[in-house]
């Protein structure tokens, strides 16, 4: 197939960018999405022109380091899809796609498709984890967890930290990522201990990184390739409020 | 080269606990006086730079992803192995050791593989008390699945994502150490080279990313923790990232480099589309359990729709040669069997590389739900990547490169031959030997990191004591200039060819004549034809742009350029082994009905390479293994 491409260029952090236009053809509809960049990045070493650069390694949808905006979609128009799973089948010869970066006041470009998601990290790191001194955990079976709230917990850590929702969002919140790893661990009996501090240190790391406020259009979950649950930022709000009103009163 | 591998005295039983007992320990008042390097942040390296932080070190923590949390353990699916026998089937710690060592075809050294079963149990604990969701029963407790070569269920694992799930254990410890300020996180930051004062590991050489600029880090140990090297062969089920340079560097300075040759092949991947094809994906084993695998008898039928070859006409080639493993016959010999039906021209779908897995069986006797309910996931994976319904037409699978047991060689203590640098998990050689088990990997890559690195470094470093050398010192300057020479040239290289059309002829060289099977006449070819490829890379490579910013092009290059070099030395570690093994299947040594031939009286030991200069070839050295607790015996799947 044949393809028109509009392509996002920037030097960097403080290039203005602009788009470039590519034709390419001969694209298999067999190859991925980056194997289709890959094509086109042949394409400009030949030409004499400098590559696309963009962010990927694992291509199975599991390291959620691809990032892609695609025709105004992250990860594209489909579901449950990150870019390097998506498919070129999806395309119809003669299309013209639009491929920008994940855009975010917190997710400054590096250059050209290239974002910096370690506002993600400073989230993380500010109480995504229970604090287990190596060595010293209990029997692994001392502890029984209701299988139901395994599974919650499970579908809220199947988060691979792309960044897609915070990309889809209006205000570029990043409610959904940090509601999914506070779910997760504040779901489970050994995350209790920890519960309210973990909750106001994420959502005050969250506010710190410049993301903006959620307004519940749910954009977020539509776009997330992992299809976490809006639930996740209910239960969230709900534990802040709970943490903050026993911080008032502790 | 000194190869002493320190194995502890007294009974296996023992011997982690004596030697636990007999090593040094570094005071904790002092810990802070000494600084490590981790390089990596995958299972090994996310959880040793935790642990090592925790402990009081001061530890600096390098990766080339935008964060640590990308490393490729991410991908992992199955699980994780343990002793913990909660299903009182009858599984211990001897059993884990034992089904380990066999099936690891007896290449692995017995006292490292013992230490891993025991400290598995401690995984488990540690990894349930951080979080990490493994699936449960009914009543709470944890549960368990079988995987190939046991006859146990203890496999732990987090629906299909278990590798994620413990990564992102191993992450959120070091995020904690990150924010406690006692790990310094480098992400985008690729480490090139390693200093190397009065032979001890004083440092490394690294590449910022995104600026470009070549950085010296200097502490009192260096720990690789680096992952395998599987995309030598260009496409593999590694991440495109993952590259052989960190290990391949330590090589060039003095580490011994172990069974390069020993390398994993999975027998149940999404075959190659075709020219675009970047990586290969990895679809669960568990398929085989419910799929028959089978090729048309005649090679005129291959291009027919599978639905249109009368059973008659089919051959489950499984099933006829290994009546009682049938489907479910290891990856070694599955992985070979579909490789002869191809060369034999019977191979299906684009380029003939490809053997059908069928359900059609399977969906008349349980019906489409219970296929579904099993394998709905996998199957929506295959439509995604092929285009085709599994449930209406058989998959199409192909053998492909998944895990590499070969790596740096070390001692008990995890230390490569240059003292002060450890290699962990994948990149070490020590515990897997010929061929890895299911759900191992995992459970290696956090035993190293959580329960064994943090006694052994104590050792070295309370002998050595605290003191890192200036970055500003002329032994650092003069690698430093080294690596700035070698981005420099590769940057200045404005020849013709892309350096992934050169990963790619080197992938297609090492699949033909190092793959699934070797012999003397291919390596011998396969040694020529890589020198050819990396002259003629050394004249028309092309980088494009410059080396002060993101050039993903130029990262690239160096990892092919060391690539080319290691081929060569997986080559001939391959032509030396003068048996079969495991993963490693030389067709002059086989039975005959072309099953592997192990050569116990002359291949009982690892191999080790000594990198001398570049005009000379490495000289290869042995490490003798020793069975005196598992009785040296023939794998047989009849």
């Amino acid at each position: 197939m044949k393809l028109f491409l509009k392509v996002w260029r920037q030097s960097d952090r403080n290039d203005e960018g602009r788009f470039e236009t590519h034709t390419l053809d001969e694209v298999s509809e067999d190859s991925s999405f980056l194997e289709m960049m890959d094509q086109l990045n042949e394409q400009l070493l030949e030409e004499g022109t400098e590559p696309v650069v963009f962010d990927h390694d694992c291509r199975e949808g599991i390291c959620g380091m691809c990032s892609l905006t695609i025709n105004g979609h992250p990860h594209g128009t489909e579901n449950s899809t990150t870019t390097c799973q998506l498919h070129m089948r999806k395309f119809e010869d003669g299309d013209t796609i639009t491929i920008e970066p994940f855009r975010a006041r917190a997710f400054p470009v590096v250059k050209d498709l290239v974002v910096d998601r370690s506002a993600f990290d400073s989230i993380t790191q500010a109480g995504g984890f229970i604090t287990v001194r190596t060595g010293s955990a209990p029997d692994g079976n001392a502890l029984p967890v209701p299988k139901n709230d395994s599974d919650r917990a499970m579908d809220a850590a199947a988060c691979i930290g792309c960044g897609a929702c915070v990309a889809s969002c209006k205000n570029a919140s990043a409610m959904l990522f940090t509601s999914a790893k506070a779910g997760h661990l504040n779901m489970l009996p050994q995350g209790q201990a920890e519960k309210d501090k973990r909750v106001l240190a994420m959502v005050s790391a969250m506010d710190e990184a410049g993301f903006g406020n959620c307004r519940n259009f749910g954009e977020c979950s539509a776009a997330c390739p992992k299809d976490i649950s809006l639930d996740y930022i209910a239960k969230l709000n709900r534990d802040h409020i709970k943490a903050k009103i026993k911080s008032v009163f502790a | 080269m000194n190869l002493d591998s320190k194995i502890p005295e007294g009974p296996i039983a023992d011997k982690w606990d004596n030697h636990r007992f007999s090593s040094k320990l570094v005071n904790p008042a002092n810990k802070r006086k000494y600084k490590i390097i981790v390089v990596g942040s995958g299972l090994a390296g996310g959880s040793a730079a935790a642990t090592l932080g925790e402990l009081g070190y001061n530890v600096d923590c390098f990766c080339y992803q935008d964060s640590p949390r990308r490393a490729h353990s991410i991908a992992a699916q199955g699980g994780i192995n343990a002793a913990k026998n909660y299903q009182n089937d009858g599984d211990s710690v001897h059993r884990l050791f034992y089904d380990t060592v066999k099936g690891g075809d007896f290449r692995s050294r017995e006292a490292n593989v013992y230490r891993l079963a025991q400290v598995s149990t401690n995984i488990i604990d540690q990894c349930v008390a951080q979080g990490v969701p493994f699936a449960r029963e009914y009543g709470g407790l944890l549960a368990n699945r079988s995987f190939g070569g046991a006859q146990v269920s203890r496999t732990f694992y987090a629906r299909g994502q278990t590798g994620q799930q413990l990564l992102l254990g191993a992450y959120s410890a070091l995020s904690r150490q990150i924010s406690s300020g006692q790990v310094k996180m480098h992400t985008r930051e690729e480490m090139l080279d390693i200093v190397v004062v009065d032979g001890h590991a004083k440092g490394i050489i690294s590449r910022n990313l995104t600026t470009g600029e070549t950085n010296a880090w200097t502490a009192d140990a260096v720990l690789l923790c680096t992952g395998g090297y599987g995309n030598v062969y260009y496409l593999s089920t590694n991440a495109i990232g993952c590259n052989v340079t960190a290990t391949f560097r330590a090589y060039r300075r003095g580490a011994g480099f172990a069974n390069p040759c020993f390398t994993q092949i999975h027998p149940t991947c999404i075959p190659v589309a075709g020219d675009h094809q970047s990586k290969l994906t990895l679809m669960s084993e568990s398929l085989r359990n419910d799929g028959r695998v089978w090729v048309p008898k005649k090679a005129e039928d291959a291009s027919k729709h599978p639905n249109d070859i009368p059973e008659s006409d089919r051959d489950y080639y499984l099933e006829r040669k290994y009546p009682s493993f049938g489907n479910l016959a290891p990856r070694d010999i599955s992985s070979r069997s579909a490789k002869e039906a191809c060369d034999e021209g019977r191979g299906v779908g684009p380029g003939g590389r490809g053997v059908y897995l069928d359900f059609s069986d399977s969906i008349t006797r349980l019906g489409e739900s219970a296929i579904r309910e099993r394998y709905g996931n996998l199957f929506q994976m295959y439509e995604r990547i092929t285009g085709e319904n599994a449930y209406q037409r058989p998959m199409r699978i192909y053998p492909a490169i998944h895990y590499t047991m070969g790596g740096l060689w070390v001692d008990y203590n995890l230390m490569t031959t240059i003292p002060g640098c450890f290699a962990l998990g994948e990149a070490n050689f020590s515990d897997h030997g010929a061929n890895r088990l299911g759900a191992s990997a995992l459970m290696q890559g956090l035993s190293d990191g959580y329960f064994v690195i943090p006694y052994t470094i104590g050792d070295y470093l309370a002998k050595a004591g605290a003191g890192a050398i200036s970055p500003d010192s002329a032994e650092v300057k003069e690698v430093m200039e080294s690596v700035r020479e070698r981005v420099d040239q590769l940057i200045s290289s404005k020849g013709k060819r892309s350096s992934r059309s050169y990963h790619k002829e080197l992938g297609q060289i090492m699949w033909e004549y190092a793959g699934m099977a070797r012999n003397e006449k291919g390596l011998n070819k396969a040694i020529g034809q890589i020198q050819d490829l990396r002259d003629d890379f050394n004249k028309n490579l092309l980088v494009p742009g410059s080396g002060d910013n993101l050039n993903a092009e130029l990262e690239r290059a160096g990892r092919v350029r060391d690539f080319l070099d290691f081929g060569e030395l997986l080559c001939r570690d391959a032509l030396e082994r003068n048996e079969s093994c495991g993963g490693h299947f030389r067709e002059e040594h086989q039975t005959e009905d072309g099953e592997a031939l192990r050569d116990d009286e002359n291949f009982a030991h690892a191999a080790v390479w000594e990198y001398d200069s570049d005009d000379k070839i490495p000289s290869r050295h042995q490490e003798k293994l020793t069975y005196d607790n598992v009785k040296l015996a023939v794998r047989s799947y009849k």
